[in-house]
């Protein structure tokens, strides 16, 4: 799936594109199949995301999981300090990333 | 050390006004991202990989109390409340807030401190000793030449643009603390035979890419002509440095392909042009500077003797505080490097710990190391005791000063866009393998990079670890034999990478062979410049 990500322009958050807004939460991401390019372009133009970008993606019944292990580490946070992730409860929420 | 005038106070306090304006056109969409971009990278602020980050200069590593504290808030008000000391003697944060960052610069201008120059193809923060005015062996204090640079560079109309970004150290000891010959420009202050101050010239080093040690091309340029020699450096690069291709515009390769001697001999030409021009400030301005890096009052009486009674102290005071020039003093070194800890790292409590013991026991300054440590530079032997037990009970007595645990690392695929692995988690875990075996190893410097521009200065390591990315799996390439010190060289791979735990136990089984190969007084790097790299690559490769 093609999975579009950016940062917040106000906060710099790391976003994900849901099908019509932004969220922080990976698994909320949607396949933004062939428009992902000009969703992107619409949206920074609206200046509700900075620096979109599409990557590629799965989902299966754990949910959506980037391809590359750089945009997983963007999607849960630092895999070496689990209270600053989205996940600061679940000590082995960096498993995921791996 | 320096205060800020009145010049300089209302160029940083206008610069926040800029850039608050430049923020607020951003956010109402009146400017796009394109356009925003290197005005917000002017201004020290990344778009990193989990948010905006901001790099914070601190010139030539030294700050005081109240600077650190200011450091300390605001992590706390900004950031998640911890900053990342680096190798180039700067503070990061890696939460910013956009919105926020223009009320962050103006608390950090009310402390005399900026962002400017961070970033961008300029010359960036000066760096320098970590023991400049405390170190017994250096000929002069390099600060007040280091702070005489700093402000002929910032602003610097001519050099705000120049092919790639440009990194000065300046030291004054034989002893180079500094990695000055892996800089752009690495200046040693000297004294001749007369007894004349002037600066030795190393131009054209650095890591990265191609790593390249710089070659020395003037042995003693008269200190009245430092700014005008450095100005002629500059000019030579900016003329001629590539901008067609990022990847070969840094001064390095300029220098390589010219030549050393034709680029020193087209410096000198630009030189003998500047000297008609009138541009180096006099003298006195090098002496106003000066007076504010006067020594602080040291106790003349200072007693020299040291409990030795508590192993642990001893430890510590044998591995982490050096010579002073001073009686009864020693410069003390907060290791940011707890066994499993994430290098250069500090939260907002410990830096104001930091703070409250410069404050208390060192004259009220502190310093930033390139190894991402904290230096205390004039402490008494007779309070090393009491400050050694703050720092333990806050976390911050780790004993092991270039050491296996005394890791550099970047911040690497954790936090860095530019990054193709993880540096930290292999830091954390080589730290903690080694550390039963780290009084056996004695100094052993290793330094870990996330990708091949080399923040972690890899090259420099006597066992340098580069991260690198194979289909998406991160690797590891060991490399062995680099030295960042007066022994400058450049570390060699040693063969095939290794996954995470891979290059775990591949740096054990290094160590293995050193333990089993070394003679009397050897370090690693001593042993493998004497046997060479087929004993590493038999245990590692077989």
């Amino acid at each position: 799936m093609k999975i579009l990500t950016g940062n917040d322009l106000k906060s710099g958050a790391v976003t994900w594109w849901t099908g019509y807004d932004w969220s922080l939460h990976v698994e909320d991401a949607v396949d933004a199949g062939p428009e992902a390019e000009a969703i992107a372009a619409r949206e920074e133009a609206a200046r509700r995301v900075n620096a979109p970008y599409v990557i590629e993606g799965t989902r299966d019944e754990n949910g959506v999981r980037p391809a590359h292990i750089k945009d997983r580490i963007r999607a849960l946070g630092p895999t070496v300090r689990p209270d600053l992730t989205l996940k600061p409860a679940d000590p082995k929420a960096g498993n995921w990333v791996i | 050390m320096y205060k800020y005038d009145q010049w300089d106070q209302q160029m940083v306090d206008t610069r926040v006004a800029e850039f608050r304006d430049q923020v607020s056109r951003r956010l109402a969409g009146k400017i796009t991202e394109d356009q925003f971009k290197p005005l917000r990278l002017q201004n020290g602020l990344y778009l990193q990989l989990h948010a905006y980050m901001l790099r914070v200069a601190i010139p030539y590593g030294t700050l005081d109390s109240r600077q650190m504290r200011a450091l300390a808030d605001i992590a706390e008000r900004y950031d998640r409340g911890y900053g990342h000391f680096t190798t180039r003697q700067n503070i990061q944060y890696n939460w910013i807030k956009l919105e926020e960052t223009p009320d962050l610069l103006a608390d950090l201008a009310a402390v005399e401190m900026h962002a400017i120059q961070t970033s961008g193809n300029c010359i960036r923060n000066i760096s320098s000793d970590h023991f400049a005015g405390a170190a017994a062996d250096e000929v002069v204090d390099p600060r007040p030449y280091a702070e005489l640079l700093r402000q002929w560079s910032s602003f610097h109309p001519e050099f705000i643009t120049l092919p790639r970004k440009f990194k000065i150290a300046v030291i004054a000891s034989k002893t180079d603390r500094a990695a000055m010959k892996l800089h752009d420009i690495g200046i040693r202050i000297v004294k001749n035979d007369a007894g004349e101050i002037g600066a030795e010239f190393w131009v054209g080093g650095g890591m990265g890419r191609t790593p390249m040690i710089a070659p020395c091309i003037n042995p003693f340029v008269p200190i009245e002509h430092l700014v005008t020699y450095s100005e002629a450096c500059l000019r030579v690069y900016n003329r001629h440095g590539r901008r067609d291709n990022k990847y070969k515009a840094r001064i390095k390769i300029l220098v390589h392909e010219l030549g050393a001697d034709e680029y020193r001999r087209q410096v000198e030409e630009e030189f003998a042009h500047l000297l008609t021009q009138g541009i180096e400030p006099p003298l006195a301005e090098l002496e106003r500077i000066e007076a504010y890096f006067a020594d602080p009052a040291f106790d003349a009486n200072a007693p020299d003797a040291l409990d030795r009674s508590d192993p642990d102290f001893a430890l510590w005071v044998d591995t982490n505080t050096v010579v002073h020039k001073a009686p009864g003093y020693v410069a003390a070194v907060i290791s940011l490097k707890p066994v499993g800890g994430n290098p250069g790292d500090a939260t907002a409590d410990q830096m104001r710990l930091m703070a409250d013991l410069a404050q208390q026991y060192s004259f009220d300054e502190l310093r930033v190391t390139h190894t991402q440590n904290i230096v205390l530079p004039h402490v008494r032997k007779a309070d090393l005791h009491a400050l050694w037990t703050a720092l333990d009970e806050a976390g911050l007595g780790t004993a092991n000063l270039d050491m296996a645990g005394d890791i550099i690392a970047c911040p690497g695929l954790d936090y860095c866009s530019l990054a193709n692995a993880r540096s930290i988690p292999v830091a954390q875990k080589l730290s903690e393998r080694l550390a039963p075996q780290s009084a056996e190893l004695g100094e052993l410097k290793i330094k870990i990079s996330g990708c091949i521009n080399a923040c972690g200065h890899h090259h420099a390591g006597h066992i340098g670890i580069l991260g690198v990315d194979r289909k998406g799996v991160e690797n590891y390439q060991l490399l062995f034999g680099g030295s960042e010190a007066d022994d400058t060289s450049l570390a060699k791979i040693v063969g095939p990478g290794f996954d995470e735990a891979g290059i775990v136990d591949a740096v054990e089984t290094a160590t293995g062979v050193y333990l089993a190969r070394r003679t009397e007084g050897e370090r690693f790097l001593d042993t493998y410049r004497r046997i060479g790299i087929e004993p590493f690559k038999e245990a590692l490769y077989g």
